[in-house]
């Protein structure tokens, strides 16, 4: 009895101290990140092709989520604001909450699971097939030619994914709405122009968007570095990059918004 | 897959991208209708400004002529100072009338300008006077009751 509860007073113990240390890694990782960008952002051609493998190929799930994402806002809004008479505010519902939030939230949290996953696991096999231990050997900057490509390929990808989502948003609030159910498309429009600021709604998304970006980009190409060099090592990175910036993604959210939109409406 | 077609790929994920945030900020935002370049500040003091907001419409004669841009409490006479900035195209006579309207019954409120027909026009920083202020519901509802109460009150004598 006694020797179990010790035992699981220092499993926990154990676990705090480890985390911590990675954490302290995971800082230094990222510091290290940053300053050997320098030479990977002059050879603007890496960030290029890494440009297409986490920005371009997720373009389809981005849209097409974007665009359900929005339908079903539209939907469910008219069918509230319909009880209330003021079903032409459901421009205005879906712009705002697709805007704000759920633009680059969600197309964040798909963004981690698409490419963060995929970065992890190409990082992470990429040292369990000892790649990056010759590319040390012939004097190549593993973190200057793998890693810090990946990491600004994923900052810059991020804010163009989460407008995109947006816009699909809109556009797929703006057909269920207007299109199927017969909305007026002019109060539609000007309802929404009325009221989603440029200055408060737009570029505040667009800041939380970057600000997700760093997060999935750091978590995805730490993982994947700090993954054990095994095949379930591998995998382990991989689970944890998505629940590790998922998590983040949310947090952040909330840290944000209370900074952004506090005491405006 | 080549290079230059990668670069193609990238480049239209790029411009895409970037239309897509123009899309947000003209068509989604209030981008477009910030109006181009000049516009002046005018200050009127309010009693109550009821459910006032900052980025609240200023209308004349249903027009939207500019935009509430702060509001704040005076503590020499305890009433609001609501500052506005309208649009440069549109200037009002000295004796212009402000007041704070609802849009529809529970609608959202705006301030109306009514024009006087002073020769002098309002100018960048200038005050309004003539100032009305909120209607607030529960006053009105209040009043309206008391009033029945003292009719019910002479019919009984």
């Amino acid at each position: 009895m006694f020797k179990y509860l010790v035992s699981s007073i220092r499993h926990v113990g154990h676990g705090v101290i480890d985390s911590t240390w990675r954490l302290g890694y995971a800082s230094r990782f990222f510091i290290l990140v940053l300053l050997k960008s320098t030479t990977s952002l002059r050879r603007f051609g890496l960030v290029i092709r890494e440009l297409y493998y986490t920005g371009v190929l997720s373009l389809i799930i981005i849209l097409v989520s974007g665009l359900f994402v929005g339908m079903v806002l539209g939907l469910q809004g008219y069918e509230t604001l319909q009880k209330f008479g003021s079903e032409s505010a459901v421009g205005t519902l879906v712009a705002l909450s697709l805007v704000r939030e759920l633009g680059p939230v969600v197309a964040a949290l798909l963004f981690a699971s698409r490419a963060g996953s995929a970065i992890t696991a190409e990082i992470g096999l990429m040292k369990a097939t000892e790649q990056l231990s010759a590319m040390g050997m012939m004097a190549v900057d593993p973190v200057a030619r793998v890693v810090a490509p990946r990491f600004w390929a994923g900052i810059i990808s991020m804010p163009f994914l989460a407008a995109m989502f947006s816009v699909m948003g809109v556009f797929g609030g703006y057909l269920v709405t207007v299109v199927f159910i017969g909305v007026d498309e002019g109060s539609f429009w000007s309802q929404m122009q009325n009221n989603v600021d440029f200055r408060i709604d737009i570029v505040n998304g667009v800041i939380k968007s970057c600000f997700f970006g760093i997060a999935v980009a750091a978590i995805a190409v730490f993982e994947g570095y700090d993954a054990p060099p095994t095949a379930e090592g591998v995998s382990g990175a991989t689970t944890r990059t998505v629940v590790t910036s998922s998590l983040a993604i949310l947090g952040l959210d909330f840290i944000l918004t209370a900074f952004m939109f506090r005491g405006i409406n | 897959m080549q290079r230059t077609t990668m670069d193609l790929w990238v480049g239209m994920f790029v411009m895409l991208g970037i239309g897509a945030l123009l899309i947000l900020s003209l068509k989604v935002g209030n981008l477009g209708t910030y109006g181009a370049g000049q516009s002046y500040d005018l200050v009127g003091n309010f009693e109550n400004i009821g459910g006032l907001k900052v980025r609240s419409p200023v209308k004349s004669a249903g027009v939207v002529v500019g935009r509430v841009t702060d509001i704040q409490f005076s503590l020499d006479t305890y009433d609001a100072i609501v500052t506005m900035r309208i649009n440069g195209q549109y200037t009002f006579p000295k004796d212009t009338f402000a007041s704070i309207l609802t849009a529809g019954l529970l609608g959202e409120q705006y301030i109306g300008l009514d024009a006087g027909g002073d020769e002098v026009m309002l100018k960048d920083g200038d005050k309004i006077m003539m100032t009305n202020s909120a209607i607030v519901l529960e006053e009105m509802i209040g009043r309206f009751l008391f009033d029945k109460a003292a009719e019910e009150d002479d019919k009984g004598f």
